[in-house]
């Protein structure tokens, strides 16, 4: 009824929406949504926050109950004792060396095969389209059983570098994705042929074209692409674990997730390692936010 | 001089073939394959060959260490019907599915709508919601194991603040699987506040005020205006996080190792410890396919249901 009776004031009220200056409504000095949104943030925050606070506690201030709030003097010792057992740093760039190994891959591998399905008629290529397609659908668990097996003959008879227990074993049955292919072939669909063609015209072959006409072009979706392999190649915890076995190999979540288990219940000496392994991350994430929301934002608007 | 003279005859015809080589190398026939085939090779090795293989496997009684596979037939699925840990695994991933997909819509919706207004700090409050995207499932789950500590942890002290009983959390058999509930729907928030936001920028702010004009309050115009235009959004979120609902593992196998009791156990935990710490290569295939079974039944009446709620600008 307050709705047909005052439709002035609901009109002001429905234009903040993105509008800076008229959310205030009559007698507030801020927006009200500050109420909402500070707890919220507090609440979603609070994770990092408790997690930052135990990396700098001593042992027995971790273990007592009620909880130390504010540890008396800030052990900083935590880190280099986390440092010293476990080999973080060498995790870190064995992930980082994975995560640019993949990306790099899908970058070239699925722009050549996009393009080649977006552009080029060859013999067969409705057939294996239709292949690549179908693997899409499929869940990793079904597939990686073979993948270890495949993995370990391709250790044995044909190269040690992508065997099991070697950082290639994670690179290389990630090195193409019928996602990128797909993703990138429905871009290269997208753009007009004249400049493809008038290059061709004026005697380009047909990578030249690619490499000078085409990618020029295609850079927001070899962001979109670069930024969704990084993260899941980065956070990928399922085929490490069961590639990799010896230390020396780890990347992160894995070397973190052994941490764990030896010291299960050294929480500052455990939360100084978490630290360490979500510090890098969080950088990257933050210098790049952009390109990682954008991306994941387009995953979702291409599915509406 | 004289060289070029003697030379010059000769030359037209490597001219020629080389043209004929370069024509080839620059057809279309040619050039497809040569851009296709690596990535092809990638794929038919680690994506086609394997959905073959492991539908083979799981007509056979196969394990790591005999090299004899022998051809079962349908024993394995039998076996899967009939083994109790698997009805619990099943039983567990639904209650998981059915409680974490629903609350990430709810949190990330009712999130994106707060942060969808240029207020000051908005960057702030929105930072902080994006950063959940990039913590690992495996930090996630050791700072939320310490949050839910029974003895030492933060959650249980809150509860003594507050008059509530102390809780067993991850020990107890049946509060484990909501903890891991909660610490997953804190992981992927980040994600689902960009998929709304993004939905919730697509609107045209014509429509609201319209919807205002009309007399609709901002509750009515939310309901009957924005929600609907949402829907494809909402569509999208509900079938992404079924299908990373039901290969939940990371979160299981750093908590609880799927137990205590098995409360946690859920199909991709059981398929883990069937396949790699047992080894049974043909049993965990079976699991496996069933797995898929069940994901692409929910997903094609995810999107069934979904055709009748969507609402799509067009």
């Amino acid at each position: 009824m307050s709705a047909t009776s005052a439709p002035v004031r609901d009109v002001r009220a429905m234009a903040g929406d993105g509008v800076p200056g008229r959310q205030r409504r009559r007698g507030w000095p801020f927006s009200p949504w500050h109420l909402v949104l500070i707890p919220a943030t507090v609440a979603l925050l609070f994770p990092f926050a408790w997690l930052l606070v135990t990396s700098l506690e001593t042992s027995s201030e971790a273990l007592r109950f009620p909880p130390v709030l504010i540890p008396h003097a800030i052990r900083f010792a935590n880190y280099s004792d986390a440092l010293s057992q476990a080999p973080f740093v060498h995790w870190l760039v064995n992930s980082a060396v994975v995560a640019a190994g993949t990306v790099l891959c899908n970058l070239v591998l699925c722009t050549l095969a996009g393009y080649a399905f977006a552009r080029f008629r060859f013999l067969g290529r409705t057939a294996l389209f239709a292949v690549i397609m179908a693997t899409l659908m499929v869940p990793f668990q079904v597939t990686m059983i073979p993948w270890f097996t495949i993995t370990k003959w391709l250790g044995v008879h044909v190269l040690a570098g992508v065997g099991i227990n070697t950082i290639g074993a994670l690179i290389l049955p990630n090195a193409a994705t019928a996602f990128g292919i797909f993703f990138m072939r429905q871009f290269f669909r997208t753009l007009p042929l004249e400049y493809e063609e008038s290059a061709r015209v004026d005697g380009a072959s047909r990578l030249t074209v690619l490499v000078r006409i085409v990618l020029p072009l295609a850079t927001p979706p070899l962001a979109t692409l670069a930024a969704l392999t990084f993260l899941d190649s980065w956070n990928n915890f399922l085929w490490p674990l069961i590639a990799v076995t010896s230390t020396s190999q780890m990347t992160l979540p894995l070397g973190l997730a052994t941490f764990q288990g030896a010291h299960a219940t050294e929480w500052p000496l455990l939360m100084a390692g978490n630290v360490m392994s979500l510090v890098p991350m969080l950088a990257v994430f933050f210098v790049a936010q952009r390109y990682f929301i954008r991306s994941v934002a387009a995953t979702g608007l291409a599915g509406t | 001089m004289t060289v070029t003279a003697t030379v010059r005859p000769r030359r037209p015809r490597p001219a020629v073939r080389r043209h004929r080589v370069r024509r080839a190398l620059d057809s279309e026939q040619f050039t497809g394959w040569a851009f296709v085939t690596p990535g092809v090779a990638v794929i038919l090795l680690f994506g086609a060959a394997p959905i073959v293989w492991s539908a083979v496997l799981s007509f056979r009684k196969s394990s790591l260490l005999g090299s004899s596979s022998p051809f079962v037939g349908l024993s394995n699925y039998r076996r899967l019907v009939h083994d109790p840990v698997v009805g619990q695994a099943i039983q567990h991933t639904l209650i998981y599915t059915a409680l974490f997909v629903p609350g990430t819509m709810v949190v990330g919706l009712f999130l994106a709508v707060a942060m969808n207004r240029k207020i000051r700090g908005i960057n702030i409050y929105r930072t902080a919601a994006y950063a959940t995207m990039a913590i690992s499932t495996i930090s996630e789950a050791i700072v939320f194991i310490w949050l839910f500590d029974p003895s030492y942890g933060i959650v249980n002290y809150a509860f003594s603040k507050v008059g509530l009983p102390q809780q067993q959390f991850l020990n107890s058999p049946s509060e484990a699987l909501y903890v891991i509930v909660a610490m997953t729907i804190w992981g992927w928030t980040g994600f689902a506040v960009v998929v709304y936001l993004a939905a919730l920028q697509g609107i045209p702010q014509t429509l609201l005020e319209a919807a205002a004009i009309d007399g609709a309050s901002p509750w009515r115009a939310f309901r009957r205006v924005t929600l609907p235009l949402l829907s494809p959004a909402s569509l999208f979120l509900a079938v992404w996080l079924t299908i990373n609902a039901l290969q939940l593992f990371d979160e299981v196998y750093l908590s609880t190792q799927g137990g205590p009791l098995n409360a946690t156990t859920v199909l991709v935990y059981y398929l883990y410890v069937q396949a790699f710490q047992q080894f049974n290569f043909g049993y965990a295939s079976a699991i496996a396919y069933f797995l898929f079974l069940v994901t692409i039944v929910i997903t094609v009446v995810q999107f069934w249901a979904g055709r009748r709620f969507t609402y799509y600008r067009s």
